[in-house]
């Protein structure tokens, strides 16, 4: 088969597989989990054969016209370079390892079935974005990704919590997926088509009449879905989806595309200095606030949450010093080692009962209940640091190097004051990195008190996958950054010393104050009882993290933060950690800004239709019924008033017909 | 009488007219009294004199046949028939203060207005024509008798079934309505039907 | 003779008997008035026949075969008329026309009819809630 038919064939099968279990869920449940699963194996096997066989050398491109639209015209096209086929293999390991992940962690869910039959569509649609070599049909996979997030994030319907995160997350996605869609039409509108190539030669040519309008509208619709600021509510909220769902949308897929996109269109964005300028801020505000955020969330998903949105913002920075190779290197790292932390997450919110660290920091032993989980989580969260020599710390320095070859002017086309921005931010972030990280493995598995409960071994399913994705968390930054450069034809992305040495250490140093912290707490930790853990601990996990994010608010009195004087990220933030647990009260500002407006114009919109449009109704009703009241009163039953109308109208009509004869 | 130069004038009645206008007076006088009379019996007697005025009238227009038809017809059976119902009815006899419905002021206008059309339009249309009483009666039994069974012989056996219709149907109702109540009384339609009979002998 | 006084005569007894029909509550004198309309129809029918064979050379003597049909039918009528009216004495107890109102709008269906329009807002109001 040829490449281009391999191409196809990768965001086709899970496709296909979707649909086949959407329509055998019901009457075929054995097939069920093979259906889920091995398709997306196969569109893994051939994603990484593209890879192979495209070896990082020029860009597969094949197209065919879709309909002749009259204007611009829509081709079903593949674009096939470095950065889709590694994001593409990326997509595809993450979605096997959560689809595997999956038949063990919702083994006894009734509604299985439509879940591995989204969680498939959603490995389709991202891989019809990293492939599509036409904007048209990358909008396609773009919302088909909002939808099934809708639908995964409220896999819980049940608990108001997912309704209302999923709700949150199909309509903030939607706010800045219509600028996006407006920016693409002007896009388009001055390229004279959708197809990425002839607008990135377009673009090289200098034909854009309106870079920075355009590329700000993009931008809207990227932020949307790769969480950035201001759109980023969504993410935290959606952790009230089940874990696999979260390790899928973080790692590979939806906020994924975001940057992906950003990477692809990078010259749109680099032909505006404002919007480069305007990327690096909002990278910079997205990675110190979500870096804070976390390190006062309480739930353990919500801390990861906050943590991808601090990469992202990674990403983002390194776009916006015009460096998408260390960006799209930064998301494949990324996406190993994340999917690594939620589905560990998910095995320990199992094995402890609960999704909250306050719980887990005074339960004993939870380490030795779950080893898989505590060994490869360990290498997830120093990944995740940037400690040498693990992934996270190669990605992060190949950032950060950009970010300073920016500053020094090596970078063409790139504002220094974008370099400063995403430098010193990302060296924050990257002490505040490997605070959270800290704080959150000292919490969940250096807890003091009561032996944590034993519910005996946790699904091999569930465990292996841990392994497999621990391994490119471990060795694929030392690997990649010496192979990467051919394929994304790009810089160097080789750690410099200056930058390495810098964010190791502030790394360091951010672990070791937190550490210190948590030594200072550990003791009031003992002394104040708190903790409360799900309800049925051998139902399969799928249930007991539902149980938990049902009963967070109850028993800790918020989603997001418990009332434990023993957090070190208490002692840490001091003051700021009160705005810090909620957000900095975004969504208070959102509900302020929007909700309350579209409230009250509701309102008013009720008021307009009950009392004045209803009141012309009811007044045009009124006319017609009294009319119907006299013509009832007319109908008596009495024969002789009827024929004494009868005659008295024929003699009317008989004068008249006299009078008109007679011609008077 | 075709020219209108030669019509007499109404100031120079003859004395068929004079007759004929003071036979309709006492015959309208007496419609009057039928219909606003409050004793129910009355208005069937004086029924009698109005349709008897009429009869009167058919002769002054030389219709002798007819009148005699409608003598006994009328007359003869049809008040009497009235008569019985008014009876069965058990109407009261002497004066009822309810014999006219609310509708009275009503029926006035329209009648009132009717007439006034009516008349109207008669006069204004027939004002000069005149008829012509000399010379052989035009309703004499032999011309009438003549014309019904030479001319009007189909339509004259039809009306004959049309009767036996109205007499199955007359019994029809009322042995109906013994059915549903037996202790109704004396079978009404007995007398009817015999007159109906009586009628279609005829 | 002029042909309008029996013209005349009969609008004036037809209209009477109209009165009789329209005002009486007595259903034997409604046919009473029935038999005074019918005769003013027979007088007009008669004198148009003597004028017309009068007049016209060769008639038919259609309007005196017409009065005769005419009383043929009117006896035939008030015989059907009395058996109707006795049926429904029998079954009712009374003649009076102006109470055979069995046509009429009851008044009974007023109230749950404009209680169905009044609850027709709520439930919209219910429906936009």
């Amino acid at each position: 088969m040829t490449t281009t038919t391999l191409a196809a064939l990768v965001p086709l099968l899970p496709f296909l597989g979707a649909a086949a279990g959407l329509l055998l869920g019901r009457t075929a449940p054995g097939f069920v989990r093979p259906l889920a699963v091995l398709p997306t194996l196969a569109s893994l096997v051939l994603a990484a054969v593209v890879a192979v066989r495209q070896g990082g050398g020029k860009a597969i491109d094949a197209a065919t016209e879709l309909t002749p639209t009259g204007s611009v015209p829509i081709d079903l096209a593949l674009h096939i370079d470095g950065f889709a086929a590694l994001v593409a293999v990326l997509v595809g390991v993450v979605a096997t390892c959560v689809q595997i992940y999956s038949t063990g962690y919702l083994r006894d869910d009734s509604r299985y079935p439509s879940y591995a039959a989204l969680v498939s569509l959603f490995t389709s649609a991202m891989l019809l974005v990293v492939y599509s070599g036409d904007l048209m049909v990358l909008l396609v996979g773009w919302e088909i990704m909002g939808i099934c997030s809708y639908f995964l994030v409220g896999h819980y319907w049940e608990t108001p919590e997912a309704r209302a995160a999923s709700l949150k997350a199909f309509l903030v996605t939607k706010l800045g997926d219509v600028p996006f869609l407006i920016g693409l039409f002007a896009l388009a509108a001055d390229a004279g088509s959708f197809r990425i190539t002839r607008i990135l030669s377009t673009v090289a040519d200098g034909g854009l009449d309106q870079p920075t309008l355009i590329a700000l509208l993009l931008l809207a619709g990227v932020a949307g879905k790769s969480a950035q600021f201001p759109l980023h509510t969504w993410l935290p909220d959606a952790m009230a989806g089940p874990t696999p769902v979260s390790a899928l949308i973080h790692a590979a897929t939806m906020v994924a595309a975001g940057v992906y996109f950003v990477a692809r269109l990078l010259p749109v964005f680099e032909a505006s200095q404002a919007a480069m300028v305007v990327l690096a801020v909002m990278a910079a505000v997205t990675m110190t606030g979500s870096g804070l955020a976390a390190l006062a969330q309480d739930d353990i998903k919500r801390v990861l949450a906050y943590s991808t949105i601090g990469q992202l913002g990674y990403m983002t920075g390194a776009l916006a010093v015009a460096d998408r190779g260390a960006a799209v290197f930064h998301l494949i790292s990324h996406g190993a080692f994340k999917a690594l932390l939620f589905l560990a997450a998910g095995v320990i919110i199992h094995a402890a009962g609960t999704n909250s660290l306050a719980a887990m920091s005074r339960m004993g032993g939870l380490r030795a209940r779950v080893p898989d989980a505590f060994w490869t989580m360990t290498v997830a969260l120093l990944a995740l640091a940037a400690i040498p020599p693990f992934s996270g710390f190669f990605s992060k320095e190949s950032v950060l190097g950009a970010a300073e070859q920016a500053i020094t002017g090596h970078a063409q086309g790139v504002p220094g004051a974008a370099g400063w921005i995403v430098l010193v931010a990302g060296l924050v972030t990257a002490l505040l990195t490997a605070a959270y990280a800290m704080r959150l493995w000292l919490l969940a598995f250096n807890g003091r008190g009561t032996e944590a409960p034993d519910h005996g071994r946790q699904p091999r399913t569930m465990t292996v996958v841990l392994w497999v994705l621990a391994v490119p968390s471990l060795a694929f930054g030392a690997f990649a950054y010496r192979v990467l450069p051919d394929w994304f034809g790009g810089g160097d992305l080789a750690p410099t010393v200056a930058t390495s040495v810098l964010g190791t250490g502030v790394s360091l140093v951010g672990g070791i104050v937190t550490y210190a912290a948590w030594r200072h707490t550990t003791s009031p930790a003992a002394r104040i009882p708190l903790g409360a853990v799900a309800a049925h601990p051998e139902a399969d996990a799928a249930q007991v993290e539902a149980e938990a994010i049902a009963s967070h608010a109850p028993a800790y009195g918020g989603v997001a933060a418990a009332p434990d004087p023993a957090d070190p990220g208490r002692l840490l933030l001091g003051p700021l950690h009160r705005h810090a647990a909620v957000g900095f009260h975004l969504d208070g500002v959102y509900r302020a800004l929007f909700v309350r407006p579209v409230q009250a114009a509701a309102g008013l919109v009720r008021f307009l239709d009950r009392e004045v449009v209803d009141t012309y109704v009811r007044g045009a009703g009124a006319l017609p019924r009294w009319l119907g009241i006299a013509v009832r009163r007319a109908q008596t039953g009495n024969v002789q008033t009827y024929v004494s109308a009868l005659l008295a109208g024929t003699v009317v009509l008989a004068v008249a017909a006299v009078l008109f004869a007679t011609g008077a | 009488m075709s020219l209108a130069a030669d019509t007499p004038g109404f100031l120079s009645p003859t004395g068929v007219e004079i007759t004929f206008v003071l036979v309709g007076l006492v015959t309208f006088g007496a419609a009057l009294v039928t219909v606003t009379t409050r004793q129910l019996v009355h208005a069937a007697l004086w029924l009698v004199v109005a349709l008897g005025g009429l009869a009167v009238e058919y002769l002054l227009l030389t219709a002798e046949f007819i009148a005699w038809v409608q003598v006994l017809i009328y007359v003869g059976s049809v008040v009497v028939l009235l008569l019985f119902g008014l009876m069965l009815t058990r109407a009261p006899i002497g004066r009822s203060p309810d014999a006219d419905s609310g509708n009275r002021w009503a029926a006035l206008a329209v009648a009132v207005a009717s007439a006034g059309t009516l008349i109207w339009v008669v006069v204004d249309a027939f004002r000069t024509t005149w008829i012509d009483l000399d010379g052989p009666a035009a309703g004499s039994t032999k011309a009438t008798g003549q014309s019904l069974f030479q001319n009007w012989v189909l339509p004259f056996e039809g009306l004959s079934v049309l009767l036996l219709a109205a007499l199955v149907g007359a019994i029809v109702l009322s042995r109906k309505a013994k059915e549903t109540d037996p202790a109704a009384g004396p079978d009404p339609a007995a007398p009817h039907s015999g007159e109906q009979g009586e009628k279609e002998t005829r | 003779m002029h042909l309008a006084y029996p013209a005349v005569l009969s609008a004036l007894l037809f209209c009477t008997g109209l009165y009789g029909v329209l005002a009486r509550r007595n259903a034997i004198l409604v046919l009473m008035s029935v038999e005074l309309m019918l005769n003013a129809v027979n007088l007009n029918l008669v004198a148009f026949d003597v004028w017309l064979s009068r007049a016209a050379e060769e008639t038919l003597h259609s309007g005196q075969a017409l009065t005769l049909f005419t009383i043929t039918i009117a006896a035939a009528e008030i015989g059907i008329g009395l058996a109707i009216v006795l049926a429904v004495h029998r079954n009712r107890g009374t003649a009076d026309i102006d109470r055979l109102r069995d046509t009429a709008e009851s008044h009974d269906l007023d109230s749950p009819d404009s209680d169905a329009l009044a609850a027709t807002p709520s439930e919209k109001a219910e429906a936009t809630a």
